[in-house]
């Protein structure tokens, strides 16, 4: 008995999840769900299922493939894709490369990162998508917590952080011009141990690297990064074995490891729970430029 | 584990950012590299000690001109609780987004210096909070230390805002001395003030009873979708027909006579389905739930699911408070807007602006001609179709709605209905 119908933490973002997915699904004609393979899209795409059962989810899902992506994750995410019976559409980076609309950065830093804002908003155009569901969460960077639930998106894409949207109550106004469209978190409320709370709670698969395993490392800039094809190591970056898992899931390029033995989710919790350190300011080389690299990112159009 | 949400209001020399940063320091929600960042800035900039307001103003405008522009969301939570803060800024051009904040929170924390007392900003706080309906109010009087910890200061300020709060229509109101700088009363009760005998700030916030503020009487469930497995191979599934939608008030079991607007067919409750298809015997505001009825009646987005003998108004012409939120455009009769109120679209035109309030002085301007930017008044609208409403104070998801610019699709106003009849 609840005696007074008090509903947990995690009662309370998945009503709240839910009916801001039925919301886009009820006002959009086009929306298109992110997703990555990372636990935060993961998450996205269980509340998806769970918000229009027993139909199926009423829209596709994007992938902006950087080509840099973990092996295990790609595997993960054409499983899944396959097991819901949703429509995947692949924007690719290379293809972006390929035709000329971005160049590759070279060097020692070389990233894939920026590029995929170019890629994303080309597909936004080509498949004139005018609601794109993203994971982002409010706790992850101080620009993101001050975005809105439903965020608008000039017809470049951009972001304009000054100048957004009032967003009241439950009440999400959708109303955009042919060329616009709004950015929507679901997880917005979310922390990054409700997110690993929910994954226990619903006994969410996750790819597999979110789990201590042993793998080839070197250290850069303290991040320890995967032996990859797709970044060139010094020779002062000699490889070594370690036992690490990943706490956010990007580019192999830039996403780095962290020493831990937690194999299950009931550890890697007791983990979280315990830890001092940010994950994007753990394992995100891409938000390092500079005080501002995501604000400056996601006015350009970045996720 | 429950959720509160509160919003901050107070400004930035009312030590606001100090007390986040504190609350969030003390219940170890501040990591080592995000306080890392802040030293350095803080460094950068020569400032001689930590500037946690840093850790809370996340635009780079922000952070340069050092005031806090747009509402921030702060998450902790303690092993009693999970907190969301709406941090708001203080001043008076950004009242639209302390409204924002407060829209949803059950708690408001007000904060005032101890040294300056009541100032007419607190006055403004308290107005915007009871105006939002923000069940709870805790009066935060900070910067103790500054006048000795003493007891007099403490309740000079509590009786003054008293006397204040006696005219608005505050639900439940506590105070606290602080001082967010040392810690003192914030987290832990302090030795400082041993005539205090109420609860540190953390405590209440951990305690105050929040689950009787929504509205468990009267059922309100606003259709938002309906799900209908058309594609489906199962023929279990050739009948089915969910209205999905999010509880605005009340208790729904399956059995229960419900009755439909706005056609009044009525129907009964076959089966209450929760997220990912488990059959639920109870739901109640906010779940997320899909309602599977005996009948087959047209249901469609937009409508409402209730009770036989409890039902909104069905209004055409509703009497609100307005804050106007724009600054390219006023309010005035004839002002024609969309209305989004549940799930339902409307045009609305402004058919007479009684009054303008000033927010400092609650002093009611009749002569004003229009509303602009973070301005209040009470309003009379002519909705193109009926909505299904009930008064603000009666229930804050089917009493609110929000004002949307025809031509610019923005948001320039929300608005709080006062009367149905």
């Amino acid at each position: 008995m609840r005696p007074d119908y008090q509903l947990s933490q995690l009662d309370v973002l998945e009503a709240e999840a839910i009916h801001v997915m039925r919301e886009v699904a009820a006002e959009f004609e086009r929306p298109v769900l992110l997703f990555s393979g990372g636990k935060d899209s993961v998450v996205m795409l269980a509340l998806a299922e769970k918000a229009f059962w027993p139909a199926r989810i009423p829209f596709p899902v994007m992938h902006v493939d950087t080509g840099h992506n973990f092996p295990e994750v790609m595997e993960f995410r054409d499983r899944r894709v396959a097991e819901l019976g949703v429509r995947l559409v692949v924007a690719s980076v290379q293809a972006s490369i390929d035709s000329g609309r971005v160049a590759e950065e070279t060097g020692r830093h070389a990233s894939r990162n920026r590029l995929q804002t170019t890629t994303l908003l080309d597909a936004i155009e080509e498949h004139r998508f005018d609601a794109l569901f993203g994971g982002a969460r409010r706790d992850e960077e101080k620009a993101r917590a001050k975005e809105r639930v439903f965020s608008f998106r000039d017809e470049f894409g951009q972001w304009d952080p000054k100048n957004q949207r009032p967003e009241l109550w439950n009440l999400y106004n959708t109303r955009i011009h042919r060329g616009e469209h709004i950015r929507v978190f679901p997880l917005s409320n979310w922390t990054e141990l409700d997110v690993w709370e929910y994954i226990e709670r619903e006994s969410l698969e996750l790819p597999s690297i979110y789990f201590a395993h042993e793998r080839q490392v070197f250290e850069r800039d303290g991040l320890l990064l995967s032996d990859n094809p797709f970044v060139t190591r010094g020779e002062d970056e000699p490889l070594f074995s370690a036992t690490v898992r990943y706490r956010t899931v990007g580019d192999m390029t830039c996403t780095g490891a962290v020493s831990s033995s937690a194999d299950t989710i009931e550890h890697v919790i007791a983990e979280i729970a315990a830890t001092r350190i940010t994950e994007r300011g753990q394992t995100r080389a891409d938000d390092r430029t500079s005080e501002a690299a995501m604000e400056d990112r996601k006015r350009e159009g970045y996720f | 584990m429950d959720i509160l949400r509160f919003a901050t209001a107070g400004s930035v020399d009312d030590g606001k950012s100090t007390l986040i940063g504190r609350l969030l320091y003390d219940s170890k929600s501040i990591f080592a590299d995000q306080l890392e960042a802040v030293e350095r800035t803080s460094r950068d900039r020569g400032e001689e000690i930590t500037n946690l307001a840093l850790l809370t103003d996340g635009l780079r405008a922000e952070r340069e001109q050092g005031i806090t522009i747009d509402v921030a969301y702060r998450y902790f939570a303690t092993p009693r609780r999970k907190f969301i803060i709406a941090d708001t800024p203080g001043h008076i051009q950004y009242t639209r987004n302390m409204v924002t904040g407060a829209s949803t929170a059950d708690l408001a924390v007000v904060l005032v210096d101890a040294r300056n007392g009541l100032t007419e900003q607190s006055r403004r706080h308290a107005f915007l909070t009871t105006l939002l309906r923000v069940p709870h109010m805790v009066l935060a009087v900070n910067k103790m230390d500054l006048v000795d910890y003493s007891q007099s200061v403490f309740e000079r300020i509590s009786a003054e805002f008293s006397a204040f709060a006696a005219r608005l229509d505050i639900g439940d109101l506590a105070f606290v001395p602080i001082s967010a700088l040392h810690g003192d009363n914030v987290v832990e009760r302090s030795a400082a003030m041993p005539w205090y005998d109420g609860p540190s700030l953390l405590h209440h916030l951990e305690h105050v009873h929040i689950a009787s503020d929504r509205n468990l009487i009267d059922v309100r469930f606003p259709v938002q979708y309906v799900i209908r497995p058309h594609a489906s191979t199962d023929a279990s599934l050739h009948d089915y027909r969910g209205y999905a939608g999010q509880v605005a008030g009340g208790v729904l079991k399956p059995g229960d006579e419900v009755v439909h607007l706005p056609s009044g067919f009525s129907s009964r409750i076959r089966r209450i389905v929760g997220s990912g298809g488990t059959d639920i015997d109870e739901a109640y505001s906010p779940m997320s739930v899909t309602l599977l009825l005996d009948d087959d009646v047209d249901i469609s987005r937009g409508d409402m699911i209730c009770r036989p003998n409890n039902r909104p108004a069905a209004v055409q012409d509703i009497e609100a408070m307005v804050c106007w939120m724009s600054a390219s455009s006023a309010l005035a009769p004839r002002t024609r807007l969309i209305v989004k109120h549940t799930s339902r679209v409307v045009k609305a035109m402004v058919s007479e602006l009684h009054y303008r309030i000033d927010v400092n002085t609650l002093h009611r301007d009749e002569a004003a001609p229009s509303l602009g930017l973070n301005e209040i008044g009470r309003v009379r609208m002519r909705l193109t179709q009926p909505i299904f409403a009930d008064p603000y104070s009666r229930n804050r998801a089917t009493g609110g709605l929000i004002l949307i610019d025809e031509a610019t699709n923005a948001t320039v106003g929300a608005a709080t209905i006062t009367d149905t009849r």
